[in-house]
């Protein structure tokens, strides 16, 4: 008998139509997966067995009636950022416990449109702000290939959920590598799309200007069609693009013969770059050359002042979006407070954590009269100068090619005392987002018995281009995503 | 006190360490000279997106209400914001 939870979403699609096996038996093999493993690796925050059943048996009457919908059954887990309407959200955080969506948001809504099953809510680091998903106010999510270590973050839930065998698909964001960087660690594919690909509508924001939906798969084929269909445009999000959703796989799976991936020198030799993920991508750089691509040598060179950039630019947006907490219309509230500041403050206090108060300081410094100009408007300038940089790259090559991560997986508990070298571990990621790229992560080999990941970045609209590379690489390499050996 | 962050005694100097050591890394931007350069706010191109002025419904009150901690009659309630003169 097959194991249903080691399929990948184009296998299970074919088996529903062949009528050799029910959504909700492919529902219920999960399921029981997840009541077997997710103690041990806590994905997933909460279940939705109400959305689930309804689903699957939707999912099942539409293959009867020959639906040929590629995600019809297919069982997906949602990321806690993520409003889905009556299911808890919460983002996370203690300060919107018990919060229940009121709507659901556009991607999560088109999925659901194309016949996916959800079957929960996944765990992430508080607001989306973290690389480990150990600042979930929950409980942390351990990674599937070495339980002692973290699973990356902050969609740390959904790729640990994917890797586990606990879904065939996960929905993460992406504000400065939240998707790529824990697919690495997972060993999963993981996309983050061109700013305003997909519609943030029923997003909790963290950083509005640099925020995207993205998918988690097990291969490159099933992150794209996943894509495909919650992209496009949508009068309910300004800035997302009137771009076609499918226009993401225009010639997707022709290889890269002839293609110029560019290697930035700074990337390559980023400082703190494990010498076993060094390896692992210079196999896949000669993967690449042995399939016909040229490999130029390219350079970013403000990829050192990317990380103060972002440093500011995300702190300073999300002390803005988050000024919205204040337990007067959803969440936790304070209910002794004299006068309205101290219930603002005491709800504050109570609902969020140690690195999201960090990110609001921050943010409010360096937004406050006086120190505008130094610090937020300067890092606009910069933002400026690093989308040049890859511009100036893009004229020597189609695609960009480098780790995702400078390391793979960590210690649960190793950085979360020093908050910078946390904050590293985005540095190979979030140019991609200060520029608006799509960025793709694709398993690239181990590491000390540990998945590596390598990142392909494209210029702006071309998902297609990060996907045909990923895919060459998936198919010339014979790496595949594969599901952790839990017992 | 701007952000309403409620912090307690203990808090300041906590913060006051981590946020030094972030700051420091983060003024190595003052290096670069971006007086020619442009600041970027939006990151792709988009125009202005318009529709058309039709009423449709929006969140109901029973809705947006749902989830407040403290609902009355209809209305948000909420500590008083003014002192007693």
């Amino acid at each position: 008998m097959t194991d249903l939870t080691r399929l990948t979403v184009k296998e299970a699609g074919r088996l529903l139509r062949l009528h050799s096996i029910s959504s909700a038996e492919l529902v219920t093999a999960h399921v029981e997966r997840i009541e077997r493993l997710d103690r041990r690796v806590k994905a997933f925050l909460r279940f939705t067995p109400e959305l689930w059943e309804k689903q699957a048996e939707e999912a099942d009457e539409r293959i009867r009636q020959g639906d040929p919908g590629p995600l019809v059954g297919i069982p997906m887990a949602v990321k806690d950022v993520l409003c889905v309407r009556g299911v808890e959200t919460t983002a996370g955080s203690q300060i919107l416990k018990g919060f229940r969506a009121p709507y659901t948001g556009t991607a999560v809504a088109r999925l659901f449109a194309a016949g996916a099953v959800m079957l929960g809510v996944t765990n992430c680091d508080e607001f989306a702000m973290g690389s480990s998903t150990e600042n979930s106010s929950y409980h942390p999510t351990h990674n599937p290939w070495d339980l002692d270590r973290v699973p990356g973050g902050s969609s740390g839930g959904s790729a640990a959920a994917v890797a586990a065998g606990e879904a065939m698909i996960a929905l993460g964001t992406d504000t400065g590598g939240s998707i790529r960087q824990p697919a690495a660690l997972c060993g999963v594919v993981g996309m983050k799309p061109t700013y305003g690909r997909v519609s943030r509508y029923g997003l909790i924001a963290f950083a509005s200007s640099l925020d995207q939906i993205g998918p988690f798969a097990r291969c490159v084929d099933d992150a794209a069609i996943t894509l495909a269909l919650m992209a496009g445009p949508d009068p309910l999000d300004a800035t997302s693009s009137d771009r076609a959703g499918l226009d993401v796989l225009n010639n997707y799976a022709e290889g890269v013969k002839g293609m110029r991936l560019g290697v930035p020198r700074e990337y390559y030799a980023v400082q703190g770059i494990e010498p076993g993920v060094k390896a692992a991508v210079d196999r896949a750089i000669q993967t690449f050359r042995d399939a016909g691509a040229e490999i130029v040598d390219v350079s970013l060179p403000h990829t050192d002042y990317g990380l103060a950039a972002y440093y500011i630019i995300a702190p300073a947006e999300c002390s803005s979006n988050l000024a919205r907490f204040d337990g007067v219309r959803y969440g936790i509230s304070s209910d002794d407070a004299e006068n309205v500041t101290e219930a603002y403050m005491r709800t504050r206090r109570k609902g969020f954590g140690t690195e999201v108060r960090r990110r609001v300081m921050l943010g409010t410094y360096a937004l406050s009269s006086g120190y505008y100009d130094a610090y937020y408007l300067k890092a606009q300038k910069v933002r400026t100068l690093i989308k040049r940089d890859f511009d100036d790259a893009f004229q020597k090559c189609d695609a960009i090619v480098s780790a995702t991560s400078p390391t793979v997986a960590f210690p649960m508990g190793s950085k979360t005392q020093d908050p910078l070298s946390m904050y590293l571990c985005d540095v190979l990621t979030l140019g991609g987002n200060l520029a608006g790229l799509p960025g793709i992560s694709v398993p690239c080999g181990m590491s000390e018995g540990l998945p590596v990941g390598l990142q392909v970045l494209a210029p702006q609209w071309g998902e297609n281009v990060a996907l045909r590379v990923a895919r060459a690489y998936e198919q010339a390499s014979g790496v595949k995503a594969e599901v952790a050996p839990l017992a | 006190m701007l952000a309403r962050l409620g912090l307690e005694a203990g808090d300041e100097d906590f913060y006051a360490e981590q946020l030094s050591g972030i700051l420091a890394h983060i003024d190595r931007l003052q290096e670069l000279d971006t007086d020619s350069i442009l600041p970027t706010a939006q990151v792709v191109e988009v125009a202005n997106t318009l529709r058309e002025d039709v009423p449709r419904p929006g969140l109901d009150q029973a809705d947006a209400l749902a989830n407040s901690p403290a609902a009355v009659d209809g209305f948000f309630r909420v500590p008083s914001i003014q002192e007693e003169a």
